[in-house]
Order: C-alpha cells, then sequence, then structure tokens
C-alpha cells in the first residue's frame, strides 16, 4: 500500500512538471556509480546523492528496505529503487535516447560497453592490490587496455568514420569509452599513443556542453581513490586488499 | 559469441538481451523490462559463482559450496519468495514468462545439483521451480537428447584451461 501511495505520488509530482531529481545513494566515491554519473551528466539531467562515509550508514539503509539485494549502487527514480549497475544504466539509457535507434543499435551499444566494463573494473579494483602486486596488475591493465580493449573502439570510428561509436548519435558506448578512456590516462597519461582516432574521440566527446560542464570542477564526478579513501570504503563495505585478482573471474583465467 | 541476424554477439548480457528483446520475454514497457533486469542482474551475480566453482582451488571448492548456499538463502532467494508471494502470479514480471523466470530456473537447478534441498524454506520458489519447469519449451530443454549441457566434470575443466590458458 505504501508503495502504491508512493507511486502516486510521483506521478503528481511529474504531472505538475516538479519530478523529483534522481536520487543516487552511494559512498563518496567513484566506484560502480561513477558510470551512471557520467550517464546523467551527459543527458543534461540534474540528480542528487545521498552519500555514506560510515557502515553504520550503509547499514541503515538495508534495515529501510530499499535495497533489493542489500547493495548499492542504487538510484531512486521514477518511483523506483532501482539497483544492479547495469540495470540502472540501461533504464537511464533507454529513458533519455542514449541506447540507439533500434534492436540492432542497442546490441552494438551493449557489446561495446560490456567490453568497457571488463577493462573498467580492473581499474577500479586496482587500489585494492597487494602492495606487492601493483606494479603486475598495472602492467596487465594497461596490456589489456592497448592490445584488447582499445584496438576495438579504433577500429569501429575508423571503419564507420562517425563521429560517434553507434548510429551516428551520442550514446551511452560513447560517454562510456570517454570514462574508460579517462581512467586509462590517470594510470598511465600516454596511454592513447597508437591510438589517433580514440584521441579525436576523446577531444570531441569532451567538447559536448553537457559532458564538458561535468569535466570541469565543481561538478559531481568524484576523484580517483586515494589511500585514505580507500580505508572508508572497506570499512564500509568490508573489502580486504588483494580484492584485485579475487573479483577479475574471467579475466584472471586468462592472467 | 552467437551469430544471429547477421551479427556476431558477444558478450553474454548483450547476447541475452537481444534475445529476450527480440523474443518477447522483456516485458511490455520499460519499467517491466526494468524490473525484469533487476531481477536477472541478481541471479546472474549468484549463477557467476556457480560458474566459476569448478575451477576454484579443491580446498577452496568445499568452503564456496557453503558460501553459494548462505548467499542464495540470505541475499536472493528471499528477493523472488517474496515477489511470487505478493503478486500470487505464476511468472516473476508482467504474469508472463520473461528472461527472469528462465534465468532464475536455470539458477535453482544448477544450485540444487550441489545443494540438493536449497529450496526447503522457499514454498513459493518450489511451486515456481515446478510450474516453469513444465511449460513446453522448457520441459523439452530438460529431457535428455537437448542441448542443455551437463554439470561441469574434470574434462570440461580441463578443456576450458586448454583453450583459454595454453
Amino acid at each position: 500500500m505504501l508503495e502504491a501511495h508512493h507511486l502516486l505520488q510521483e506521478e503528481k509530482l511529474e504531472s505538475l512538471g516538479m519530478a523529483r531529481k534522481p536520487k543516487l545513494h552511494y559512498f563518496n566515491g567513484r566506484g560502480r556509480m561513477e558510470s551512471i554519473r557520467w550517464l546523467l551528466a551527459a543527458a543534461g539531467v540534474e540528480f542528487e546523492e545521498e552519500l555514506f562515509e560510515t557502515r553504520e550508514e550503509f547499514e541503515k539503509r538495508i534495515q529501510e528496505g530499499i535495497l533489493m539485494y542489500e547493495q548499492v549502487p542504487m538510484v531512486e527514480i521514477d518511483g523506483m529503487n532501482l539497483v544492479e549497475t547495469g540495470a540502472i544504466l540501461r533504464y537511464l539509457a533507454a529513458k533519455y535516447d542514449l541506447y540507439g535507434r533500434n534492436l540492432q543499435e542497442q546490441a552494438w551499444i551493449d557489446m561495446y560497453v560490456e567490453g568497457l566494463k571488463d577493462l573498467s573494473d580492473m581499474i577500479m579494483f586496482f587500489p585494492l592490490s597487494l602492495p606487492g602486486e601493483k606494479k603486475m596488475n598495472l602492467e596487465y591493465i594497461l596490456e589489456r587496455a592497448t592490445t584488447r580493449f582499445f584496438p576495438v573502439y579504433e577500429k569501429a570510428l575508423r571503419d564507420h568514420e562517425q563521429d560517434f561509436l553507434v548510429g551516428d548519435q551520442l550514446s551511452w558506448a560513447d560517454t562510456q569509452l570517454l570514462e574508460v578512456i579517462l581512467m586509462a590516462e590517470e594510470c598511465k597519461p600516454s596511454v592513447l599513443a597508437g591510438f589517433p582516432l580514440l584521441q579525436e574521440f576523446k577531444a570531441r566527446i569532451s567538447y559536448i556542453p553537457t559532458i564538458r560542464k561535468f569535466l570541469q570542477p565543481g561538478s559531481q564526478r568524484k576523484p580517483p581513490l586515494d589511500e585514505g579513501s580507500i580505508e572508508t570504503v572497506k570499512n564500509i563495505f568490508k573489502f580486504e586488499r588483494g580484492m584485485f585478482l579475487k573479483n577479475m573471474g574471467t579475466i584472471v583465467a586468462e592472467y | 559469441m552467437v551469430e544471429i541476424d547477421g551479427m556476431k554477439l558477444v558478450q553474454t548480457r548483450s547476447i541475452l538481451h537481444y534475445i529476450a528483446d527480440k523474443h518477447h520475454l522483456f516485458g511490455k514497457d520499460l519499467k517491466e523490462r526494468t524490473l525484469i533486469d533487476m531481477y536477472v542482474e541478481g541471479t546472474l551475480d549468484l549463477l557467476e559463482l556457480i560458474i566459476m566453482h569448478p575451477f576454484l582451488k579443491p580446498d577452496d571448492q568445499q568452503k564456496e559450496v557453503v558460501n553459494m548456499a548462505q548467499k542464495a538463502i540470505i541475499r536472493y532467494f528471499p528477493v523472488f519468495e517474496k515477489v511470487l508471494r505478493d503478486h500470487g502470479q505464476r511468472f516473476l514480471v508482467g504474469n508472463q514468462l520473461s528472461l527472469a523466470d528462465v534465468i532464475l530456473l536455470q539458477t535453482i537447478l544448477a544450485l540444487e545439483e550441489k545443494i540438493p534441498n536449497i529450496l526447503s524454506a522457499f514454498p513459493h520458489l518450489q511451486e515456481f521451480t515446478v510450474k516453469i519447469s513444465n511449460i513446453p519449451t522448457i520441459k523439452k530443454f530438460l529431457e535428455p537428447g537437448s542441448k542443455k549441457k551437463p554439470p561441469p566434470d574434470d574434462i570440461y575443466v580441463r578443456t576450458v584451461y586448454n583453450i583459454f590458458m595454453p
């Protein structure tokens, strides 16, 4: 009953043109929420954030019953509490016309973003490496980026000679690729050295007004994890060091 | 990789979504689709543990079965049990078969191979398992001679290693 009432409120607000802004629930860092921030920003959608610093604040949300699998990211939007990063991103991409014009284009966008997720997961978990593993993991990340992933996107741009990855219009695939390029450059500034079209792509997509705004200081974009933030994240989610290899699943099978 | 409609689709989720969309297993609108998406993603997190299990070190494998059971019973099954109990319908979303039902059934059956009584506290999921298994297309797939693959064995593990880690 409570949910129905809540939904009615939401619809009333929407009909009055006063729809609430999406509200993001996460810790104060990039993690898995950052791609969601990117997509909302690129679509020009203003959003609010409820960022927690402690385990207690996280557990409070679990107690409130608003996290389907007791996990975050969670985004309150359109009367729903959306969870699971992929599901959230796909909802936003569809809602804001960043998911292609038809099923075929959607499949291409899906393939590109799923590939990029493999790479961005590696970079995301890198700060959780054990000190002795750091150099090896970094080399592995850069090797994968430059031999498996970037060549795919360079080729896509070379083959169709268009400004965007899919369907000659901005899509989630473009924002995801830009995000991952910038993350990779934080690992190694010259990582795009062999990829002239990706360099142009980076400049071009960064220049889109909504994205340019997101890339400026003062936006809701989060900085990379530093030693202090790692401790906070560890305490909230009870991570361990050495989780890099543990989380790399199928990727480690080739390592 | 799946060759379909002139494309070579890769990435499990891309393939699943394309097929679900094409064959009307993804709900009737964006909201239903997103609900299905959330259920599928949760279930796939659990299925991932099952898929990776044969590749763990033998010493870790037994511990991981306990972990899988805990995750299923504490985190995932209660969600779907509640969904089914609350709306009283046969399918998880929109009163029609969707990708969410198929993936959940797959995961339940795979878990039951390792932990036979995993559904003992979940009467609605037990009923769900029976009802979805009896859908003609699915029933056919569950019979011997179909393209469903058997549980992983040592030959499977060795083959995967040889191909992907020569």
